[in-house]
């Protein structure tokens, strides 16, 4: 029964990542959706360390720690600076309005679904149901940076495209090993900085985030 | 042997039909309160409903000059609708004779006949407003209908049956199992239920104000006991509405057909849930402010939205 329940609270768990990968989509402030990355680096803990508990996989303690550590207060803590440098807070621009992305997001949540339910059935896991949602999340995050305009969203949407790999990881295959899961959590980290060092220099090239300005380039 | 049992469970239904109209203008009263509370005002009373409804009841009614059958009809078209919708509902107990004549889906099919004539009669007679919140009206339903749908296809697909009494005895008694489909549907329940009760991020029910009104505005033409009956309507609808609620997401305490030893404790679980309801309803208004109407498209897709990913994620998981 204490298997049963874990999965459940696994299952639940995964539900509200999908619906905050809906939230961000959905959402028009930015910084609303840094809360929300921070709230999907919470939950992402949480199921890691029932994931961690229901199968006594210890080293899954630590990968749970180090994304606590670093997705709910490290890079929400980060990105919280750099909008305040920057002095963004409200403008997100989407390319297309946002019901119609949501739309699409259901037709690619529907697609994910599909895509995955050949996978999850080679897996043996009790959780393997949720790589479905994983890569829906992925693919959400992924129409998240297509759709925004302003190089932070997009950032943001790299970051948590970032935490749906790790969640289908961790729902899969019971984690990566410590140091494939230390090497990506370094490389976000880094990958946070230089973007926060390329904000600085766009803004001043271009007196503006919005990444179209870039398109003009190539014309001189 | 049969005959007893058809005549207790005629019994209940009248018990509960009753006890529903009685109830329904309370529980407006006490969402009123409770935002007056909130707001720290002293409020009315939980009882002016009654009291309004004792007042318009009281005068004359005052029809235009083109006014046709229709207009007249409609206030007891809108009452009976909703009343029959009321006794369809597993409120105090569950197997009652009404119930199986029609399933959710035909549930929806009530509130939707309702809706038509409500809107018909605000353009019969031919004034602006009546016609704006006629149009506004539809627009707001025809995008609540399919969410409200899938919810209710979300919780038939997990209890096999449209039937509201199957769905209750379903979830009621089974041991406890966490579904994650039935919480994205009980969001988009909440949602829909805001939109198709004229509540506040949709529409604002204590305005008159002519630019943001939609349910006033279509009932501006009403006055006196026609327009007592569309308050009580739309009291009963609320109660209706909660009541789904609760047989869909929250089915505890509801009594079984032929055990009176059962039934005061159903309906002390139903004013225990409507009394927490009701005080949610005004916190959630409260805080919420009143959205552009352009913005209703917006909200109500997130509603479909959140239901239809209950039901896909309830194929997936399979919970």
């Amino acid at each position: 029964m204490s298997l049963a329940l874990s999965t459940q609270i696994i299952n639940l768990l995964a539900a509200i990542l999908l619906l905050i990968a809906f939230a961000m989509i959905s959402q028009r402030r930015i910084l609303s959706l840094i809360n929300l990355f921070a709230l999907q680096g919470l939950i992402l803990t949480v199921s890691t360390c029932v994931v961690a508990y229901s199968t006594a996989q210890h080293h899954l303690y630590y990968s749970a720690a180090l994304t606590l550590l670093l997705k709910v207060l490290m890079l929400p803590w980060l990105l919280h600076r750099l909008i305040r440098k920057l002095n963004i807070k409200w403008d997100v621009e989407t390319l297309i309005n946002i019901p119609t992305t949501m739309l699409a997001g259901i037709v690619l949540v529907i697609f994910a679904f599909d895509l995955a339910a050949p996978i999850s059935q080679l897996s043996e896991s009790v959780t393997r149901g949720l790589i479905g949602i994983a890569l829906a999340s992925v693919l959400l995050s992924l129409l998240m940076m297509l759709t925004r305009r302003k190089a932070v969203s997009q950032v943001v949407g790299f970051l948590s495209l970032e935490n749906g790999l790790f969640f289908a990881a961790t729902s899969a295959t019971h984690g990566m090993p410590l140091v494939v899961e230390l090497g990506i959590a370094l490389d976000v980290l880094v990958a946070t900085f230089i973007f926060g060092i390329f904000f600085f220099q766009i803004r001043e090239t271009f007196d503006s985030l919005d990444i179209s300005h870039m398109e003009t380039l190539k014309d001189d | 042997m049969e005959n007893i049992n058809l005549a207790l469970a005629v019994v209940f239904q009248l018990c509960q039909s009753l006890l529903v109209v009685a109830l329904a203008p309370l529980l407006t009263g006490w969402v009123g309160q409770c935002r007056a509370w909130l707001q720290n005002r002293s409020g009315p009373g939980v009882l002016q409903p009654y009291r309004t409804l004792h007042k318009l009841f009281l005068k004359e009614a005052l029809l235009a000059d083109n006014a046709s059958p229709l207009f007249r009809v409609t206030p007891y078209i809108l009452f009976g609708c909703m009343w029959l919708a009321a006794a369809i509902i597993p409120i105090i107990a569950v197997d009652l004779p009404f119930s199986q004549a029609a399933d959710v889906i035909a549930l929806v099919g009530v509130f939707a006949l309702a809706r038509v004539f409500i809107a018909l009669a605000a353009m019969d007679i031919g004034t602006s407003f009546g016609s704006m919140g006629a149009r506004r009206e539809m627009l707001v339903s025809f995008l609540a209908e399919p969410a409200l749908l899938m919810v209710f296809f979300t919780s038939s697909l997990i209890s096999h049956s449209t039937q509201l009494p199957h769905i209750v005895e379903a979830f009621s008694h089974h041991a406890f199992v966490l579904y994650p489909s039935l919480a994205f549907a009980s969001i988009a329940f909440l949602m829909i239920m805001l939109a198709e009760n004229a509540r506040i991020p949709v529409d604002n029910p204590a305005t008159h104000l002519e630019l943001t009104m939609i349910h006033e505005a279509m009932i501006l033409e009403y006055s006196a006991r026609h327009l007592a009956l569309i308050e009580w309507a739309s009291s009963l609808k609320l109660f209706a509405y909660m009541t789904i609620g609760f047989a869909l997401f929250f089915p505890y305490g509801i009594a079984e057909v032929g055990n009176w030893g059962a039934l005061p404790l159903a309906i002390v679980a139903l004013l225990l849930k409507l009394t927490l309801a009701g005080a949610g309803l005004a916190g959630l208004e409260t805080i919420l402010a009143k959205m552009r109407i352009f913005r209703v498209p917006e909200f109500l897709g997130t509603a479909f939205l959140l239901a239809v990913l209950g039901l896909l994620i309830h194929f997936l998981l399979g919970a």
